[in-house]
């Protein structure tokens, strides 16, 4: 009874601030709708018996990236109400709606394969003990998952080392335009504000 | 189902009030060990050596007026002490404090709630008090609160990698993510009453997680967010009254929290000498090592001058971070070939 009322309130929750979520102007809000939304989810993952799956959750999504996210709002200071500017070329903004398309087809697909899958969806009475523990995702990690495991560590690499030698270029560009080395964070927003 | 209820709401009453004390007299600690490592003499006129303070600091800031400037978002602006303060407080719901017994005929668990992967709870409430911080910073509409929750954003950034990593040491020696089970771990029956602490195993990520844990907490000499001589005081300069008290009050927990989690992964928890004859010890034992810990800490502040912002950076990603994996990585290869 207690499980069923927590599901349903923390799934409303969860679709409700995804929705507050993408129709907020002001960014700030926007990522605070974020966290709402997977502070919910990691409650049904809980709920299924998956605390791993919660914690490393909220650990990698609410506690890095969207701290990250946060930073980079804030140095650029938006607010939801600077003009963006012209619109570009008639390709890419027909872009949007085809990618918005995709999604939705998708997502229908999705919806569609748990209506008709073998195992169970929703509300679970008895979850396996072995789901969702440190020990089976590990398992499943190293064994059936190894490759793509192994692939994302390196296209992570790949990640870190483009952006450093971006920001190599950018600074040899400002030295060769005779500015100060590297305007520090602090400098910048002094500029901003 | 109604006894555990029961229980369970007694222990998270006491455990919060015993935080919440903490919190007033970690302040008092806080002044008056500075005020003497300072040829000072601290509080001492409200009651003796001043220890009636931080209750009269509580009544003044109760009944100080609330200012709310003009430019604030106002929704934000008032969640952002609850957001910092609720993380500090959850963080105590899986710290082991004392040896488990039986209470008037009860079974009671020396903790509020023994998650088999406390651990991990602990990283992922600790991360989101971030998040007062940087709405705090974000709200108030003010350049230096701005420049605050900015600061203070890129910090938690840097260290907490850093912070993940120095406890993966402890976790790997002790193959558990459960701190109850980390503490039995770590238990002794011969003289050498710390011969199974992790810190000995562990010297390393000891030292790691003190650096990051003061850093986490952004207090001197990580307190950038707030540095008093150039951006007023941080992401609370515009708070006032009750709200300003919560952030006072959270920044406590947190150390307290932090305290704890560090004494149950290396300092052995409630462990100590004679708490198989008087199982009470055990709850003494730990509150004399998160005294210790606490007191440790006002030294570091009475030490230590601040960071420069570029050099707190460069030691986080260049220095901490290099040291970390090293220690995981060596960690894991003694774990392999069986030395731990």
């Amino acid at each position: 009874m207690i499980d069923t009322v927590i599901f349903f309130v923390s799934a409303v929750i969860a679709v409700g601030s995804a929705v507050m979520m993408i129709s907020q102007r002001n960014p700030v809000l926007s990522v605070l709708y974020f966290i709402v939304s997977l502070l919910a989810q990691a409650v049904l993952y809980v709920q299924l018996g998956a605390l791993f799956l919660g914690a490393v959750l909220i650990i990698v999504y609410s506690g890095a990236i969207l701290v990250l996210f946060l930073f980079v709002i804030m140095l650029l200071n938006l607010r939801g109400t600077e003009d963006l500017g012209p619109t570009g070329p008639a390709v890419s903004r027909a872009s949007k709606y085809l990618v918005s398309v995709l999604l939705l087809v998708e997502l229908v697909f999705v919806i569609k394969a748990s209506f008709f899958s073998a195992v169970p969806v929703g509300i679970v009475d008895v979850a396996p003990s072995e789901f969702g523990s440190v020990e089976s995702v590990a398992e499943l990690l190293f064994s059936n998952y190894l490759y793509p495991f192994e692939l994302t560590s390196i296209l992570l690499l790949a990640a870190i080392v483009g952006a450093v030698v971006m920001a190599g270029r950018l600074r040899d560009t400002h030295q060769e335009e005779g500015e100060t080395e590297t305007p520090t964070t602090d400098v910048q927003i002094k500029e901003e504000v | 189902m109604l006894e555990v209820v029961i229980i369970s709401s007694i222990k998270v009453l006491v455990v919060i009030s015993v935080v919440l004390f903490g919190c007033a007299y970690a302040t008092w600690l806080e002044r008056k060990v500075l005020g003497h490592m300072q040829h000072r003499i601290g509080p001492l006129y409200a009651g003796p050596h001043g220890l009636l303070q931080p209750i009269a600091d509580a009544v003044k800031l109760i009944f100080k007026e609330e200012i709310i400037p003009d430019k604030v978002e106002r929704a934000t602006y008032a969640l952002a002490p609850m957001i910092s303060f609720i993380p500090a407080v959850l963080t105590f719901a899986v710290v082991p404090f004392g040896v488990d017994g039986s209470i008037l005929g009860h079974e009671v668990k020396m903790v509020i709630s023994d998650l088999n992967i406390g651990i991990l709870f602990v990283f992922a409430i600790t991360s989101l008090g971030v998040y007062g911080i940087v709405l705090a910073g974000w709200s108030s509409g003010s350049k230096y609160s701005l420049m605050g929750g900015i600061r203070s954003s890129a910090q938690m950034i840097s260290y907490e990698i850093s912070y993940g990593l120095s406890i993966i040491g402890v976790i790997l020696i002790a193959g558990t993510l459960s701190l109850t089970e980390l503490v039995t771990q770590q238990g002794s029956t011969s003289i050498w009453f710390f011969a199974n602490w992790f810190i000995l195993k562990q010297p390393l990520g000891f030292l790691l997680y003190v650096i990051c844990a003061v850093a986490e907490t952004n207090r001197l000499p990580f307190d950038l967010p707030e540095a008093e001589s150039e951006l007023v005081a941080g992401y609370m300069t515009e708070y006032s009254s009750m709200r300003f008290s919560m952030f006072f009050v959270s920044e406590y927990a947190n150390m307290i929290a932090v305290a704890c989690v560090g004494v149950t992964l290396f300092l052995g928890g409630w462990q100590g000498p004679f708490i198989d004859t008087m199982p009470w010890l055990a709850m003494v034992w730990f509150m004399a090592k998160v005294i210790f810990w606490m007191f440790c800490y006002i030294w570091l502040r009475a030490t230590f001058p601040r960071f420069r912002y570029d050099q707190l950076m460069a030691f986080g990603w260049k220095v901490l971070l290099p040291v970390a994996l090293f220690n995981t990585m060596a960690t894991a290869l003694a774990v392999t070939l069986g030395w731990l």
